[in-house]
């Protein structure tokens, strides 16, 4: 028999790995966490794929006749909070506005609210301290508030309009999503943008 | 001391030495599940971002000059009814005197429904030249206990279909008797 070469079956993993762990950092850098959500819903789905802007935008989760509060923009949820406070003659402190920025998103009466930010970090995102934005009564309609104070503040510090999301629970009941859309159209706020998710089945 | 002890263990390890060290390791393992993550995050990255649906409603507030309502043709018009349990029925034209003599007729959701019934409309207008802008208007009513996925449904058929004129409107009475 002739002389076997040794061949070697292996080849140079070095640069994959290389270009491996180079493409996963980037990913892993550019992926943003899941926001922590006071009350998942359930999207109902649809084939429209317009993105929904990040910037300037406040999001209204509607599920189980609930209402909850999302602002984007630490800076846009101090000033906003610092307006709804001065509605209600709430005084929050440095530390409170700073513990509000921080929070992603929040269905609190604005007189628990202290209550909520003095709680640690860890607690304030917790379901039982988020019952809700009061909503049904239009002598404390808390979320007309909480709406109006967001527009104005987008308005008197960057000249632009706030857009607003509404984040509906795909089982939730027409009548509690035609209600927030009433408090919105009040305010002329005639635009918004419905939430969904992505239609995967044959439809 | 040092001296002595390099100078006999160059002598005496020169055996050892010239044992062939093969320094790479095998990085198969490192590299497959490198990929395993980046698949992942890919994946998860692309499908995490939800989708929207842009709607805009007719300004509700009295102004100063009133706008005239929009005048819209019998012939044209098309309304769809969402009631609970995933109900769904559609007339043409009045209810009172439905044009074509198209009145309240059940029908489901989807392509094998409410889909064709649109498709046809707009298809039966633009052989007489309205289409676009001047072609259907789709008035959407639903109950207070429709859900919000069947809203989004219907809103959803008006895009895929290319519905370009419709709007979300409150139900009469007489609409709301039809849907109990």
């Amino acid at each position: 028999m002739a002389k076997m070469k040794k061949h070697s079956m292996s080849t140079d993993m070095t640069a994959m790995c290389d270009v491996s762990f180079l493409l996963l950092t980037f990913f892993v850098l550019t992926s943003t966490a899941k926001q922590p959500e006071v009350h998942p819903v359930d999207l109902p789905a649809s084939t429209k794929e317009t993105k929904i802007p990040t910037e300037d935008i406040i999001t209204l989760t509607v599920g189980d006749d609930s209402v909850f509060v999302g602002i984007a923009g630490k800076e846009d949820r101090k000033d906003i909070l610092k307006r709804v406070g001065s509605q209600y003659n709430i005084e929050f402190t440095e530390s409170e506005l700073n513990a509000f920025s921080e929070l992603e998103e929040f269905g609190t009466d604005i007189r628990e609210l202290k209550a909520l930010l003095a709680k640690s970090p860890g607690d304030r995102m917790k379901t039982e301290n988020h019952k809700g934005i009061p909503y049904k009564d239009s002598l404390n309609n808390q979320l007309s508030a909480w709406v109006k104070s967001a527009r104005e503040s987008s308005w008197q510090r960057k000249e632009q309009f706030i857009k607003v999301a509404i984040k509906g629970d795909a089982e939730e009941e027409f009548g509690t999503i035609k209600e927030v859309i009433d408090i919105l159209q009040k305010q002329r706020q005639n635009r918004f943008y419905l939430v969904t998710g992505l239609r995967n089945d044959d439809f | 001391m040092a001296q002595l002890n390099t100078s006999s263990s160059s002598k005496g390890d020169k055996k050892v030495r010239s044992k062939k060290m093969n320094p790479s390791v095998d990085l198969t393992a490192m590299v497959d599940l490198a990929f395993l993550l980046i698949t992942f995050f890919m994946l998860t990255t692309s499908l995490n971002k939800p989708q929207s649906m842009e709607l805009t409603m007719p300004d509700k507030m009295k102004d100063e000059i009133p706008v005239p309502p929009q005048e819209a043709k019998e012939s044209k018009t098309m309304t769809i009814l969402i009631g609970k349990d995933r109900q769904l029925k559609y007339y043409m034209g009045l209810l009172s005197n439905p044009w074509g003599g198209v009145g309240p007729t059940d029908t489901t959701y989807g392509k094998e429904g409410i889909r064709p019934v649109i498709l046809q409309k707009i298809a039966q207008l633009k052989a007489q030249g309205m289409e676009g802008k001047d072609g259907v208007v789709v008035l959407i009513k639903a109950t207070e206990d429709a859900t919000y996925k069947d809203m989004i449904d219907i809103l959803d058929e008006m895009s895929i279909t290319g519905v370009q004129i419709y709007a979300i409107q409150d139900m009469t009475d007489a609409e709301k008797e039809l849907m109990q």
